[in-house]
């Protein structure tokens, strides 16, 4: 008894609070019809929104997984002074809110800002444009890799590394075929992790993104635009987009989860 | 005897390389960034500080972000607790799918929550309307606010609660079962006790998330000065004036409250972890 | 080609874990590490690898000073406790991975690659599980990769860490065999980490006993039944002779 009533109320508060604002979205997307919704996703600005979110996110996710991997690494695999604290400040990230963080980028590379101002007699502009978009979204995603690789990397163990080095592999031969293979279930969910954040992130790119139409819209800067030009169908259509982006990010969670290597005895 | 120091070469490559990036990134990306924010503010007296945050506007703002927040982690932590407990405890058909969904506020960008929350809960909205035949109206008011934070961080009290009742023991409730143990008194000294660490972390986590969202919250929110303004909003506000030591003054103390939130998290856990162990 | 470790010494932290360990091997010779959990005798073969670093001592081979020289400069085929096979990488591509990751100039072709694969695999009588990945296999056949994959690089001097202990006693036996028998086909020195009496006696030529980060004796199985040097040794001997 206690087990039905403990389930009907989970799935009551999941279904309302979280499952329901999703078929919303799709509700109101369609509410003028499928023509309608056409014509708001091929929307020439939402088109360059869709692009410029997914230039900035290609531009986001190599650093991140380069320094993803490079941080875990370090982490998992050598013991140094500041090796706890290289872990907090990759953590940090996670407890600064949206607009905060924003804030602190402009206050250092915008204009007035110490490296900013530094930086502008040689007519480099860092913020309100796409290497704010960029830099923002690279601190608001910047644990989502390291997080993912590093317990993959302390499961698996040192032990396939040192044969490699015995049988005279070099650091990038031993990362190629060795620890790669080992962590690319962890990296594959770290990528997407960040894909999803970086496409999706609003309130710290709304500090820098500059709101210039067309240009520095992100796409979530631009549902927002249109949501308060009184065009819900342009905003909800675009946001379809996002949700199906979000959708994707679970399902591959699911996989990764029920087809990835599991913790399996050593080889 | 002296013997002459050596420093033993590595085995493993790739410590320089690898902590040369991180540290690169690190400074670029989070420490200058947060520095920034700490030079500015360093540049404020405590007179300004205290001019800027004793204004009727910024106490209304912290009042309604930070009251929203503790109703949105109660509720957190209760539903948080519960689902946790049916998705680790009990099998019934669907419960993978609900299981994925947890995550799903956590995966949806937060300006696509906003407005799939606000045209739900306006007036011409599947519960607004509802809600409305009632004489409620939860859109454009603090309780509005209150619903985005719960949406937003219900995953955060989820996932941290689920490891800690994976690793109960069913026996000990069997045990209090036998010594004659009612529900509410087992439920209470042989499954709460020893989740606490986690609860508090998972309703932690879930406050700091909805003190400082954003996206999912304006567009609920209403916005009103004095009435339904976050205080995330304020400072973009303040941004827009170019009033910056303002807006630092006001995103300091929002920094400095979760980071000393977060720390105390962190002690408290420990130290209950200690307890909980040398008393087992 | 002669091996010799001088006066090697290695703390971690406080505790000094080899104390002067010295020890000379003859060409081809087979050496069998003996003593009781703890006495040091992984820590003196990685330091011997390369894996580890002395704090204090040489290395030399064939004349050659090879304390700093990086482990896979040496030359040394390592066969570790628990193999460390590639679990991403088929038994064929494990055995051939020493091979690939030679610099371009002194890599054997593609084809070459293959057939001393091949020619391993039959060695060590899987030819017909080349494409099997390790955890497709018993242990005593990922014993076997394991040697093989040490065997490929042609090594100047094989290591092993307690190459049995993770098998059943009857595929104990008959690897024994087949380790001295690749050995000596490789015409390869060897060193082997054991605590087990049985095993040094029947694969050694020469076993070193250590007892806490000494070398206690160091000689033929039968001399050190017939005269061991302390009681440590005779007890050693005895409890497992009994
Ligand atoms: N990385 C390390 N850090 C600290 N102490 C270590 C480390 N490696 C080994 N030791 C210590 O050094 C001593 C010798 O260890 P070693 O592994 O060489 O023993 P062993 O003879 O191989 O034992 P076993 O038969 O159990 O494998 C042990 O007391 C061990 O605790
Ligand atoms: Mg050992």
């Amino acid at each position: 008894m206690t087990r039905f009533i403990l389930i009907a109320l989970s799935l009551l508060f999941l279904g309302l609070m979280v499952i329901l604002p999703v078929i919303a979205i799709f509700h109101r997307a369609f509410a003028d019809g499928f023509d309608a919704y056409r014509a708001a996703i091929l929307d020439p600005e939402t088109l360059a929104a869709i692009r410029l979110t997914v230039i900035a996110t290609l531009l986001v996710l190599p650093l991140n997984v380069i320094f993803g991997v490079a941080a875990a690494w370090a982490i998992a695999r050598f013991r140094f002074v500041g090796r706890r604290v290289l872990l907090i400040l990759i953590e940090i990230p996670f407890a600064v809110s949206p607009i905060v963080a924003g804030l602190c980028f402009l206050l250092i590379y915008g204009a007035y800002g110490p490296v900013g101002a530094l930086l502008e007699p040689y007519g480099v502009q860092l913020m309100f444009n796409l290497t704010g978009i960029v830099l923002v979204s690279a601190f608001v995603t910047c644990p989502f890799v390291m997080r993912e690789v590093l317990p993959v990397l302390m499961v698996t163990g040192e032990d396939e590394e040192l044969a490699a080095v015995t049988l005279g592999a070099n650091g990038w031969q031993i990362f190629r075929h060795v620890v790669l293979p080992n962590i690319s279930w962890g990296l594959a969910y770290g990528v997407v992790l960040t894909m999803a954040r970086a496409m999706g992130e609003f309130g710290a790119v709304s500090v820098v993104a500059g709101a210039i139409r067309g240009q520095t819209m992100t796409l979530p800067l631009q549902i927002e635009l249109m949501y308060n030009d009184y065009n819900a169908t342009g905003a909800f259509a675009a946001a379809t987009v996002l949700t199906a982006l979000a959708l994707v990010t679970l399902v591959l969670r699911g996989v990764l989860n029920r087809f990835g290597p599991k913790k399996e005895a050593h080889a | 005897m002296t013997a002459i120091p050596r420093s033993t070469p590595r085995v493993l490559p790739g410590l320089s390389l690898g902590l040369g990036i991180s540290i690169l990134f690190v400074t670029l990306i989070v420490l200058l960034p947060i520095s920034g924010l700490l030079w500015q503010l360093a540049q404020l007296t405590p007179a300004d500080y205290f001019r800027v945050m004793s204004s009727e506007r910024v106490l209304t703002a912290l009042r309604v972000t930070l009251t929203a927040a503790a109703a949105a982690t109660l509720i957190n932590g209760v539903f948080g607790l519960m689902l946790a407990w049916v998705l680790t405890r009990y099998r019934f058909a669907g419960r993978g799918l609900i299981d994925a969904l947890v995550d799903l506020p956590f995966a949806l960008p937060t300006a696509v929550a906003g407005i799939a929350l606000v045209s739900l809960y306006d007036r011409s909205g599947w519960l607004g309307s509802v809600l409305d035949k009632f004489g409620l109206q939860v859109a454009y008011t603090w309780w509005g606010i209150m619903i985005a934070m719960i949406f937003t961080s219900i995953p955060f009290a989820v996932r941290a609660i689920q490891p800690a009742i994976e690793e109960l023991d069913p026996d000990e409730e069997a045990a209090a079962l036998t010594l004659g143990a009612n529900g509410v008194q087992r439920f209470l000294r042989v499954v709460l006790r020893p989740l606490m660490p986690s609860i508090l972390t998972g309703v932690g986590l879930s406050f700091v998330r909805s003190m400082g969202e954003f996206g999912a919250v304006i567009f609920i929110a209403g916005n009103l000065p004095y009435k339904t303004e976050i205080a995330s909003l304020l400072i973009l506000i303040r941004l827009d004036e170019f009033d910056y030591p303002a807006a630092a003054a006001i995103a300091g103390t929002l920094l400095l409250l979760s980071v000393i939130l977060l720390v105390a998290i962190n002690l408290a856990q420990t130290r209950m972890q200690r307890y909980l162990r040398a008393e087992g | 080609m002669t091996f010799q470790a001088l006066d090697i010494h290695k703390s971690f932290g406080d505790t000094e874990v080899l104390k002067g360990v010295s020890l000379s091997m003859k060409e081809g010779e087979f050496v069998a590490l003996l003593g009781p959990s703890g006495s040091g005798k992984t820590t003196l073969l990685n330091i011997i690898a390369g894996l580890a670093h002395a704090d204090r001592g040489q290395l030399l081979f064939a004349g050659e000073d090879i304390t700093r020289l990086p482990a896979g400069q040496r030359h040394f085929g390592f066969v570790f406790q628990n193999y460390a096979l590639f679990r991403h990488m088929t038994v064929a591509q494990n055995i051939a991975f020493g091979l690939r990751v030679l610099p371009r100039k002194s890599r054997p072709s593609r084809s070459a690659i293959a057939a001393r694969t091949r020619e391993l695999l039959e060695m060590i009588e899987m030819a017909d599980l080349a494409d099997r990945f390790p955890a497709q296999l018993s242990g005593g056949q990922r014993q076997r990769v394991a040697m093989a994959r040490a065997l490929a690089i042609e090594p100047r001097l094989l290591l092993m860490d307690e190459p049995f202990s993770a098998l059943d006693a009857q595929v104990r036996q008959s690897l024994r065999e087949s380790v001295r028998d690749l050995q000596r086909k490789a015409g390869v020195g060897a060193i082997m980490v054991t605590h087990d009496r049985a095993e040094a006696w029947a694969l050694a030529d020469r076993v070193a006993v250590m007892n806490e980060g000494h070398i206690v004796q160091f000689d033929r199985p039968e001399v050190l039944s017939s005269n061991p040097s302390s009681d440590f040794v005779r007890l050693l001997v005895r409890a497992d002779a009994a």
